[in-house]
């Protein structure tokens, strides 16, 4: 069975005046997957998913969300849509099941109020005004307005910051259980370990740019992921190797004791992506100093 | 479409709850006529503003009955919606709303089905209060009434309008009050709501017809104060056909720039 990705994005070009913040992007999302969008502040991911999300117009390139047109999107468009915004300040004079209930009102197949408050773990909330809640509480709030449509495609731009720890890791218990369900998510996140926890594929963008895409466990490729073995032997030495187990035999061999301070490092996701966007910021320099001017195009 | 009509009823219902839980605009939309109409009518407590048919005094709450009522339309209607929808732009609800699927329809009837709603409340508190407190003579003919509600209703619905065709002028939440609030005040005053009209110098009178306050204002007068009164008016007629036709046609000039203005957000900013 062929199907249509649900995302498609070819050489999409955002311009602001003079300042180019996307020069030339291309990636499909299909059915079903997490697809993290990854790279620095600035470096056109809001602008992208803003683009797709309909809140901004193209200046060049094709895109396609659900098989539309983002630009033209109409209400049955939107419908099928969930977006959790970067932020909001909302004046949050209703409460969470009222705000929960009417946004539900808006959508021809919507899920039941009170399970999507449980599942972001807000049913103790559910009568409290909005304005009254933690910053990490109103985000929870965004996030089940974002999914109360029950969407095929859900935009999360950055949707757990400022959440601590327990309630990042709730959420990713609610993220999986939505993509367990078949919604496709695009994401985008500063925690790489989130990216790595959620997403199948990622693209990492820098400078207006897709400077790497792939599934997760290889984005970088195998050589960025060959692991570290640290020891201690008089000054703290490491050497990277694809045979660790054999390459530590050898050193215990060697010293013919345990080896002082040993440990073996595969590198995280964000090694990996430090790698390429601190390559990726050298290699281009001024391109990345020319967009790290313009503030709002982030 | 009647989803679209579903959909803002259930606007209206959104909106009026989020207004009366919002102290600032309980205060200074809601309250603020009546506080007014307080303050004048123990201000001048001693002071007659002229006698009726029956020769007795006009007190001063009856006096500024009216003109508090239509204060009281043009501060429900143009200044609470240009604030307002100036602040939910800024703060994000227009953005959340313009990615999921209600209609910009239902929103706006959302919007003015709350400006009537809290309206009506505050034309009804107000009369209320003039009629118990201050002891005021209410109207007894049907046509009076039928008068005070087409002019409440035209007045309110264009008041509305023109908020939203206004609430584009702010460039942030924070500043829509103090770009909004001098507009209303400095119309209240020169429109006969504050002082009396027609003892405001010709020019300024002629400035203030241009606006719908004046005409509100004068619209109410018609309603609520006695028949004696009429000559005092400039062409000493209450004119009431100058009242519509103004009225209306702020309401369309009002239609026609919320068209143009209004976007969910600001694309490209």
């Amino acid at each position: 069975m062929t199907t249509e990705p649900i995302v498609s994005v070819r050489d999409l070009r955002k311009n602001y005046g003079s300042v180019t913040a996307l020069d030339g992007v291309s990636f499909d999302i299909e059915r079903g997957e997490t697809f993290a969008l990854l790279g620095p502040n600035g470096a056109g991911k809001s602008t992208t998913i803003e683009i797709l999300e309909g809140y901004r117009d193209r200046s060049g390139g094709e895109a396609l969300v659900l098989g539309t047109d983002p630009s033209r999107g109409g209400l049955a468009w939107k419908a099928r849509l969930g977006i959790v915004l970067q932020s909001s300040g909302e004046s949050g004079a209703v409460t969470v099941r009222e705000q929960l209930s009417h946004f539900a009102s808006f959508y021809p197949n919507p899920r039941s109020v009170d399970e999507t408050i449980a599942a972001v773990g807000l049913e103790a909330k559910a009568k409290t005004l909005i304005r009254n809640l933690s910053g990490g509480q109103r985000r929870r709030v965004d996030v089940a307005l974002g999914v109360i449509g029950r969407p095929e495609l859900l935009f999360l731009d950055e949707p757990t910051t400022g959440f601590d720890p327990e309630a990042r890791h709730q959420f990713w218990d609610l993220v999986r259980s939505l993509k367990s369900d078949g919604t496709t998510i695009l994401l985008t996140t500063h925690y790489l370990d989130e990216a790595a926890q959620l997403s199948d594929r990622a693209g990492v963008i820098a400078g207006g740019t897709l400077i790497d895409i792939g599934a997760i466990d290889e984005i970088g490729g195998a050589e960025a992921r060959t692991p570290v073995v640290r020891w201690f032997e008089g000054a703290a030495r490491e050497e990277r190797t694809t045979e660790p187990g054999a390459f530590v035999a050898s050193l215990q061999a060697r010293l013919g004791t345990e080896v002082p301070g040993l440990e073996v490092i595969r590198p995280s996701l964000e090694d990996v992506y430090l790698g390429l966007v601190s390559h990726e910021v050298s290699a281009s320099l001024d391109l990345v100093s020319t967009s790290s001017t313009t503030g709002s195009a982030s | 479409m009647s989803n679209t009509l579903a959909l803002g009823s259930k606007r209206i219902g959104y909106e009026v709850r989020q207004y009366f839980r919002q102290g600032d605009t309980v205060f200074f939309t809601f309250l603020f006529p009546l506080v007014m109409l307080t303050i004048f009518s123990t201000a001048f407590s001693e002071t007659s503003f002229g006698l009726d048919e029956d020769g007795n005094d006009v007190t001063a709450a009856a006096f500024y009955l009216p003109a508090m009522l239509a204060a009281g339309v043009l501060l429900s209607g143009l200044q609470n919606m240009a604030v307002d929808i100036a602040v939910e732009k800024s703060d994000g609800t227009l953005k959340r709303l313009g990615g999921s699927p209600l209609p910009v329809f239902s929103y706006f009837m959302g919007k003015i089905g709350q400006v009537f709603v809290t309206g009506l409340a505050q034309a009804a508190a107000i009369l209320l209060l003039a009629a118990t407190v201050f002891q005021v003579p209410l109207p007894d003919e049907p046509g009076q009434w039928l008068t005070f509600a087409w002019v409440f209703t035209l007045g309110v619905v264009t008041s509305a309008i023109l908020g939203i065709a206004l609430s584009a002028i702010p460039r942030s939440g924070k500043s829509a009050t103090a770009v909004i609030i001098p507009i209303t005040l400095v119309l209240q005053f020169i429109s006969g709501v504050y002082l009396s009209f027609t003892q405001l110098p010709e020019w300024l009178q002629n400035i203030a017809s241009v606006f719908p306050l004046k005409w509100m204002a004068q619209g109410m007068r018609a309603v609520f104060l006695p028949e004696n009164f009429e000559v005092l008016e400039r062409g000493e007629s209450w004119d009431l056909p100058g009242v519509a036709l103004v009225t209306l046609l702020w309401l369309v000039v009002g239609l026609i720039a919320s068209r143009l203005t209004f976007r969910w957000i600001r694309k490209d900013s």
